[in-house]
């Protein structure tokens, strides 16, 4: 098991955010949360990653105890955040970007690292000493990606990596998360609203509903159960 | 009435005359009432005539007016649509001319500013502003690490340069320390106040931030203003020592059994060989502390700081651990500051509270902005600038400040990111194996 969540409750100030939540990951999977606007998903992915700490419960990761750790201390366990928003360096180059993303790894690496990120992304290559705010959302998208690569993670966190994008760059996204996954074996924890492309990718999902697990299975059973397709899919989120 | 809104595309001439009819219609509509019908009087009885002459003349100015708008309007965005195309496509060509023109500028001012007290060694007013300038300089370098590269906004800078200066003074005349033994330690001990300012401060940002440093910066005054016993309260510390030249004082008559510099030398005593003496001094700390900033620029700690302005979430995502960075930049930032200090107590020889008011901090932080956030050599145009503005405006008296404030709007209006607002990438094309990952 590379991630486990047991009864994690999460507050922010008063809000209790998250009540009771178990997560299991294993390795080589692709794991997705869905729900709503509010149910909790950034709140789950960003409580793993203690900012806010989990108020109770307990999160394992990879056979050791993470509850209590600082986040760059969680970072250093080989866990690396896609955030919301993508949130690269706009003022920075593309280049210093992934430099960013590498900076706790071995320099020794650092080679072998930036061609794989190139050869999966080569429109980073052609773009490596351009301001990263000038490139386009998907591009963005695609340069936070590879700078969370660059640490060489065990888990990789995907949150919203489809939101704000264009309809091709959402399908290259998912596209990329698959890669990743098949080709490169990575373990990939996913939180989006669009919940039927997420289904479709995911091994398994976690439907969130006010802070808490209504439903869990693989992703086909998922996109076959007829509450989430009245709740997610024939909403207008498909 | 829709054909007379501000088209988006191309007008051809028909459409031009079509719209201009639209208004010259619309303002014969208006007209007739307004200038067609008047009324007059005759005879103590109120007539109504017709104007339509005038009113003609009116309609035709409409027409024409609106033709002549269009054609203008339609001038300027094309030339705006043609400027954008021209910076899209020369964006790295620019980039390439402005680092070339920043080299060549920093070696000329490293020139001009090696070269300014050969010619001008018998001009104490000269030697005396360009000191100021450079310390200036210098502690424009040390807020660029806290405000321009960190993002931290520090509106209490002064406490720092305060730290030093005090620490310099008492150090020397209290326990007899020399110039160059009481630097470190007073660079360290403004040190560590950074860091003891940057603690209960690292969650705050942007005007919080802002507020807790002021209030510091007042802290530290206002102590060194009523703890007489420490500091002299508002009478200051005097008589502080000058540094001397490799143990040789800068004096007419040196004490027994030392030696004058002028004696050593063979020269004659002139007081213009310890402000020239200053001038170099602290042209090499500035010059140090220069290489040292830029150096951590290139290393991750300097990268990390950067990273820390643009995305503090980002930052904890890529594992970094942001306290250490934010303390980091206090430390350094303070105690460049520091540095700046001792050597501001050491030139003036007595120091007051009123050396470190607020104002100071915030010329300092004008220098960086005004500088453009994390330049170099912006800070040192900026600082030139600020000191010099001020002295040319001597002659005019009480208007002095309100120059001063114009030269700052002026220059914010016509370069909003600053002088300098180039920012030079930490790594470049082609030179990745020599930076260390």
């Amino acid at each position: 098991m590379m991630l486990t969540m047991e009864g994690v409750h999460a507050h922010y100030g008063h809000i209790h955010a998250l009540r009771g939540i178990d997560v299991q990951v294993q390795v080589g999977e692709i794991v997705t949360l869905i729900g709503a606007n509010g149910a909790g998903k950034s709140t789950l992915m960003m409580s793993l990653f203690g900012n806010p700490r989990a108020s109770a419960g307990r999160i394992v990761f990879d056979g050791e105890d993470i509850t209590r750790l600082h986040t760059h201390e969680i970072a250093h366990r080989g866990i690396a955040l896609v955030p919301e928003g993508r949130r690269i360096f706009p003022r920075m180059t593309v280049m210093e970007n992934l430099q960013m993303g590498a900076g706790f790894a071995a320099p020794d690496n650092f080679d072998a690292d930036i061609a794989r990120v190139f050869a999966m992304f080569p429109i980073l290559d052609e773009r490596q000493g351009q301001r990263a705010g000038t490139l386009s959302g998907g591009e963005q998208q695609m340069l936070a990606i590879g700078r969370a690569l660059m640490s060489r993670p065990k888990l990789l966190l995907l949150d919203e990596p489809s939101l704000g994008l264009a309809p091709i760059y959402i399908r290259r996204i998912f596209q990329i998360v698959r890669e990743l996954n098949a080709d490169h074996g990575m373990t990939i924890l996913l939180v989006e609203q669009n919940a039927n492309q997420a289904l479709r990718v995911a091994h398994r999902g976690y439907v969130l509903q006010h802070g808490g697990i209504t439903l869990a299975g693989t992703g086909a059973e998922l996109l076959a159960s007829p509450e989430v397709r009245a709740a997610y899919l024939e909403g207008g989120h498909g | 009435m829709s054909a007379v809104v501000f088209a988006h595309h191309r007008m051809s001439p028909a459409e031009r005359v079509r719209d201009a009819a639209w208004v010259a219609f619309v303002a014969l509509l208006l007209g007739i009432p307004l200038i067609g019908l008047t009324t007059v009087d005759a005879g103590g009885r109120l007539e109504v005539s017709t104007r339509f002459g005038m009113l003609a003349l009116f309609v035709a100015i409409a027409f024409g007016g609106r033709i002549a708008l269009r054609a203008t309007v339609d001038h300027f965005k094309a030339r705006k649509l043609a400027r954008q195309q021209a910076r899209g496509a020369s964006e790295a060509t620019a980039a390439s001319t402005t680092r070339r023109v920043s080299t060549w500028l920093g070696w000329f001012a490293l020139g001009a500013s090696i070269g300014l007290p050969i010619l001008f060694s018998d001009n104490r007013y000269v030697v005396d502003t360009a000191t100021t300038v450079l310390i200036y300089v210098m502690l424009g370098w040390g807020l660029n690490v806290v405000v321009g590269l960190a993002g931290l906004l520090d509106l209490g800078y002064v406490a720092f340069y305060a730290v030093g200066a005090y620490s310099y003074a008492i150090l020397a005349t209290e326990h007899g320390w020399g110039f160059w033994q009481a630097l470190p330690v007073s660079g360290a001990m403004a040190a560590t106040f950074g860091i003891l300012l940057g603690y209960p401060i690292l969650r705050l940002r942007g005007d919080y931030l802002a507020i807790v440093t002021l209030g510091f910066g007042e802290i530290i005054r206002i102590i060194l203003v009523n703890w007489t016993d420490f500091s002299g309260g508002p009478n200051g510390i005097s008589s502080i020592p000058r540094p001397s030249f490799f143990g040789l004082e800068f004096t007419r008559r040196p004490a027994e059994g030392e030696q004058s510099f002028a004696a050593f030398f063979g020269l004659d005593y002139s007081p213009m060989q310890r402000l020239i003496f200053l001038y170099y001094l602290i042209l090499v700390l500035a010059l140090l502390t220069h290489v040292f900033v830029s150096r951590l620029r290139r290393l991750p700690v300097g990268r990390a700081w950067e990273a820390l302005r643009e995305d503090e979430i980002a930052c904890r995502a890529m594992g970094m651990n942001t306290t250490n960075i934010k303390l980091s930049a206090f430390a350094i930032g303070a105690m460049l500051g520091g540095f700046a200090g001792v050597f501001f107590a050491a030139r003036q020889g007595f120091i007051s509270p009123e050396s470190f008011v607020f104002t100071e901090s915030a010329i300092v932080l004008a220098i960086v902005v005004l500088g453009g956030m994390g330049s170099q050599l912006g800070v040192v145009l900026a600082a030139a600038l600020l000191v010099l503005i001020p002295e040319f405006g001597r002659n005019f008296a009480e208007y002095r400040m309100l120059l001063f404030g114009a030269a700052m709007v002026l220059i914010m209006v016509w370069k909003p990111g600053g002088l300098l607002s180039h920012r030079e990438p930490t790594v470049r094309l082609g030179q990745r194996e020599e930076t260390p990952a």
